[in-house]
C-alpha cells in the first residue's frame, strides 16, 4: 500500500536518508528501529509530508503522493502521531478530538476515546492541550487523536520518548490494545522489545540506511549483541 | 424606583442584532437592564436588589446592589446606528457589603454612513467588603460605511477588604480604533483578575493601559491579554502594576501577530515592598508552524488549521 522509491535527504552535507526503497503491505504492524541518528524519524515525517526529499517517489496505492501536501496526505488516509506532542493554548482536548475524527463527535465519544487510551476521560475532555498536562498525558491524548482518524496507514514517531519507564509500561499495554483497534497499516517507531514483539515486521535502520527487515527476534538477537539499541523487557 | 417600558418601535432588527452581538437577549430579561441607543435611554427594568437611577449632573446611570444580595444580573448594553454620533457616558455601580453580582456591558456599533461613531464608556465599580463581581465587556462594530467605529472605554475598580471582581472584556470585531483604560485600587485580601481578548484588522489600532495599585496586604492580581493582529493593524499593551505590600501580581501579554501588524507590549512592574512579589510575562509572535503542521496532519487545510487556532487563542 506504501512504497518508497529511492529516496534521499541531505542536510548539511550529511546524508540523513541514502536511497530508500521500502514496500509495506496493508494490514500491517511495522516496527522501525535503529541508532538516533540513523533517519527513523526523518523517514516517517517523509512519508506524512513534514518534510520533502530532496529525490525519489512516494507511493499510496499506487498514487504518486510526492509533492502532495500534508493536509492532502491526511485526507488520503496517513496519520502521524508527533514525538513531541504540540502543545497549544485555548485548544481543548475535546476541539482536538473534534478535528481529529472528521464529524461532530459528543462528549461521550470523544471520553471513550480517551478510555482507549488510559485516561480518566472526565477530568481531560475539557482540559487545554497546553503544557499543565504531563508528557505521559499529552502522549495519550496525541494517540487518541491518532486513533480517532482511521486511517488507512497510521505512523508513531517514538511515541516512548521524552516520558518517563513507568508511563510508559502503561502506554505499552495501550499500544498493545491499539494494535487490534487500529485499522490498516501502522508503522511505529521504538526501540522498546515488547513493541517489537508485536510487529509483524521491524525495520532496523542505519546511517541513513535499512539495515534489515525482519522480525523482532532476527533483529534482536543479532543487535543487542553487537550494540545497545533495544531496550530489554521491562 | 424607575421602569421603562421596551416599545416595538425603538428596537429594531439592526439592535437586536447588534445587542445580540454583544449579550444575550433572553438572559438580559432575567435580571435587572438597562439599554441605551444612540445616546438615549430606552428601556429600562429595576429588581427587588438592584436598582437604576439616571444620573442628574451628566449622562449615564447609577446602579445600586443591595447587600448580601446573590446572584443578581444586570446587563447595561449600549448600541449606536447613528452615523457621526459622539456618545459620553458615565455608569457608576455600587455593590452592597457581600453581593454576588454579573454583571454584562458592551457597545454594538452598526455605522453604514460615511461618519464616524463614536462611545465612550466610563464605568466605576465601588465594591464593598466581602462582594463579588464577575464583569463581561464586550465590544462590536459592524457596517460598510466609511466612518470610522470608536471605542474608548474606561474601567475604573474600586475593592474595599476582602472584594473580588473578574473582568472579561473582549473585541473581537470591525472597531476601527479603541484606547482601553483599566484601572484598579485595591485594599487588603482583594483580588482582581482581568482577562482581555483583542482582534485587529486592516487599519485597526488598539491601546489597552492597566493600571493596577495593590495598596493592601494579601491583595493580588491577575491581568492576561491575548490579541491576534492582522493585516496593517497595529496594538499597544501597557500594563503598570504597583506592589506597596505584601501582595501578588501576574501580568501576561500573548500575542499573535500576522502579516504587516505591529503590537507592542510594555510592562511596567514597581514593588514598593519587599514582600510584593510582581511578575510579568509578554510574548509576541506569529503562529508556531508545530501547531499548524499538527492540525494539517488532522486533515486541516493550512488556512483552516490557523482559524482553528485563532479561535482557540481567543476563546
Amino acid at each position: 500500500m506504501l512504497e518508497l522509491q529511492e529516496i534521499n535527504f541531505e542536510r548539511e552535507n550529511k546524508k540523513i536518508l541514502n536511497n530508500i526503497n521500502l514496500k509495506l503491505d496493508t494490514d500491517q504492524f511495522i516496527a522501525i528501529t535503529g541508532p538516533n541518528g540513523s533517519g527513523k524519524s526523518t523517514l516517517v515525517k517523509i512519508i506524512m509530508g513534514i518534510e520533502k526529499p530532496d529525490s525519489g517517489k512516494i507511493l499510496l496505492d499506487g498514487k504518486d503522493i510526492t509533492n502532495l501536501k500534508i493536509d492532502e496526505r491526511a485526507k488520503l488516509g496517513i496519520s502521524f502521531a508527533f514525538q513531541q506532542p504540540v502543545k497549544f493554548k485555548g485548544i481543548t482536548v475535546y476541539d482536538l478530538l473534534k478535528i481529529a475524527s472528521k464529524k461532530d463527535i459528543n462528549k461521550k465519544e470523544a471520553c471513550e476515546v480517551l478510555g482507549e487510551v488510559g485516561l480518566c476521560a472526565k477530568e481531560y475532555v475539557d482540559r487545554e492541550v497546553n503544557g499543565s498536562l504531563s508528557g505521559g498525558e499529552l502522549k495519550r491524548i496525541e494517540i487518541a487523536t491518532v486513533a480517532l482518524r482511521n486511517a488507512k496507514l497510521t505512523i508513531f514517531d517514538e511515541p516512548e520518548a521524552g516520558i518517563d519507564l513507568w508511563s510508559f509500561n502503561n502506554l505499552i499495554n495501550v499500544f498493545e490494545k491499539m494494535r487490534n483497534l487500529i485499522k490498516g497499516t501502522t508503522i511505529i517507531i521504538s526501540h522498546q522489545e515488547r513493541i517489537l514483539d508485536i510487529a509483524d515486521k521491524v525495520i532496523l535502520m542505519k546511517q541513513g540506511k535499512i539495515e534489515k527487515i525482519g522480525d523482532s527476534k532476527e533483529i534482536l538477537e543479532k543487535n543487542i549483541q553487537k550494540e545497545c539499541c533495544v531496550r530489554k523487557k521491562v | 424606583m424607575e421602569n421603562t417600558k421596551l416599545q416595538d418601535d425603538l428596537l429594531n432588527l439592526t439592535d437586536e442584532g447588534l445587542l445580540g452581538e454583544i449579550s444575550d437577549l433572553e438572559r438580559i430579561k432575567k435580571g435587572a437592564y438597562n439599554i441605551r441607543k444612540n445616546g438615549q435611554g430606552i428601556e429600562r427594568k429595576v429588581t427587588e436588589n438592584t436598582n437604576i437611577t439616571t444620573k442628574t449632573d451628566k449622562p449615564g446611570i447609577n446602579i445600586y446592589v443591595k447587600e448580601n444580595a446573590k446572584f443578581e444580573l444586570v446587563h447595561i448594553p449600549v448600541i449606536i446606528t447613528e452615523s457621526g454620533l459622539n456618545d459620553l457616558v458615565y455608569n457608576d455601580f455600587y455593590i452592597g457589603k457581600n453581593a454576588n453580582v454579573y454583571i454584562v456591558a458592551g457597545c454594538g456599533i452598526h455605522n453604514d454612513h460615511h461618519k464616524d461613531s463614536r462611545h465612550d464608556g466610563i464605568h466605576r465599580f465601588f465594591l464593598e467588603e466581602g462582594a463579588k463581581v464577575k464583569y463581561i465587556e464586550k465590544h462590536y462594530g459592524e457596517g460598510n460605511g466609511e466612518g470610522k467605529r470608536i471605542l474608548n472605554p474606561v474601567t475604573e475598580v474600586y475593592l474595599k477588604k476582602g472584594s473580588s471582581l473578574e473582568m472579561d472584556t473582549m473585541q473581537i470585531k470591525g472597531v476601527d480604533s479603541t484606547v482601553r483604560e483599566t484601572k484598579g485600587v485595591l485594599e487588603e485580601d482583594t483580588n482582581f483578575v482581568v482577562s482581555e481578548k483583542i482582534m485587529t484588522h486592516g487599519k485597526q489600532y488598539a491601546k489597552t493601559i492597566f493600571n493596577v495599585e495593590l495598596n493592601g496586604e494579601n491583595s493580588s492580581t491577575h491581568v492576561t491579554s491575548r490579541s491576534v493582529a492582522t493585516e496593517n493593524s497595529e496594538q499597544y499593551f501597557v500594563a503598570k502594576i504597583y506592589g506597596n505590600e505584601k501582595c501578588f501580581a501576574h501580568s501576561e501579554c500573548d500575542a499573535i501577530i500576522k502579516d504587516n501588524a505591529k503590537v507592542t507590549a510594555t510592562p511596567e512592574i514597581t514593588a514598593n515592598n519587599v514582600e510584593a512579589n510582581l511578575i510579568h510575562e509578554a510574548a509576541i509572535g506569529k503562529i508556531a508552524g508545530e501547531q499548524l503542521t499538527k492540525l494539517m496532519t488532522l486533515g486541516l487545510s493550512e488556512k483552516e488549521a490557523e482559524e482553528e487556532i485563532i479561535k482557540g487563542f481567543l476563546r
